[in-house]
């Protein structure tokens, strides 16, 4: 899909450009532009370093571990009929945790193990089961307590207050999860329903 | 004294302190943390080359202002942000163009502005879901995936809506 729109993006440049007249600014704009991506990805490092760095100390300190278990009674209710002693659960828990930590890195494996733990636990032979499919779907819904990546971005723009958006993302945020889990939740009853 | 400027200072030094008292090596533990980091974030900027310069000579095209223009109308009606309309399409579909296109949008609009706001929440409220779907799902022996990608898909447009409206009520 990114083929496509890079590509549209860079024949309606040309196209565009030679109606507007604009041509020469477009040629300038594949130098200058490329140049200022290298200077984003350079900016953002210092933060991604620095998250990176606090979370790996807060991993290393059992800070998920704690977390993920005051998160399982709400976790239980989300996933029902969910063994809660069994591996999945507790990859689960983890994932979320890391997730809310904005650990990408750690999350992913968590996340991997618990969708192939669920497989095995729901018998499932290629049809997804409905835990698998709200659990992917919680985590196509971003949860982060602190996005930096962002903050970074609105600091190097000028923001008074970069992280004065932290309530709206917390909101929106929910909004989508509980949206997006009641709908899967929804088309399986629609669904179990019919058969 | 506001709740967003103590949290994050607050968060690393409580976290540094639980480190010390569980008798992690804190420092190397941290500098492991950001090796880890710093890896992924060289790792995305071939990635935000290509976009940033792709969108950058569509802007400098005039094509951008056309684009903007023709959509602003519709909109307008509905009070959505023009400016957030190529963040909204990309959102879901890639991580490292939507972190270009992001930044795209606060040096055009400014990181304090309406659509810089909107803009903001939007990609802190949202993962990439193709990508989620397709890694988690494909460390499985999943072929048929059901609803995942509907339900998942009426939650990013939910999330579209949600911070322009989240946005407008709190600023």
């Amino acid at each position: 899909m990114l083929n496509y729109i890079f590509a549209i993006l860079i024949i309606s440049s040309l196209i565009s450009g030679i109606i507007s007249g604009n041509i020469g600014s477009v040629s300038e704009a594949v130098l200058t532009e490329s140049v200022s991506a290298i200077d984003l990805g350079i900016y953002m490092l210092g933060a991604m370093c620095v998250w990176g760095g606090v979370m790996r100390v807060a991993e290393k300190s059992g800070i998920t571990d704690i977390l993920s278990k005051f998160f399982s009674p709400f976790l239980k209710f989300v996933f029902k009929g969910i063994d809660t002693k069994g591996k999945a659960f507790s990859a689960i828990c983890m994932n979320i945790t890391a997730n809310l930590l904005g650990l990408g890195n750690a999350a992913t494996p968590f996340g991997i193990e618990a969708m192939k733990e669920l497989e095995k636990e729901d018998n499932c032979k290629e049809t997804a089961s409905i835990n698998m499919i709200i659990f992917a779907v919680i985590n196509t819904a971003s949860f982060t307590i602190i996005p930096t990546t962002v903050a970074a971005l609105r600091l190097k723009n000028g923001s008074e207050n970069p992280l004065e958006i932290l309530p709206a993302v917390i909101i929106t945020s929910a909004i989508t999860l509980i949206v997006s889990v009641t709908f899967a939740r929804i088309f399986d009853f629609k669904r179990r329903k019919k058969n | 004294m506001k709740f967003s400027d103590i949290i994050i200072p607050f968060i690393i030094t409580a976290i540094i302190i639980t480190g010390l008292f569980k008798k992690v090596d804190v420092f190397s533990e941290f500098v492991n943390g950001a090796k880890e980091n710093f890896r992924t974030g060289i790792s995305i900027i071939p990635t935000l080359v290509a976009i940033i310069t792709a969108v950058g000579m569509f802007k400098a095209s005039g094509a951008s202002d056309f684009l903007t223009d023709l959509i602003s109308p519709i909109t307008n009606l509905v009070g959505f942000p023009a400016g957030c309309f190529p963040l909204a399409i990309t959102k879901s579909i890639s991580g490292s163009a939507s972190l270009a296109i992001l930044e795209s949008i606060l040096s055009e609009y400014g990181a304090d502005s309406f659509t810089g706001r909107v803009a903001s929440v939007m990609m802190g409220s949202s993962e990439t879901t193709f990508y989620v779907l397709s890694v988690y799902f494909g460390a499985t022996r999943i072929k048929n995936t059901r609803h995942a990608l509907p339900s998942a898909l009426i939650g990013d447009i939910t999330g579209i809506i949600a911070s322009v409206i989240v946005i407008s009520l709190m600023f």
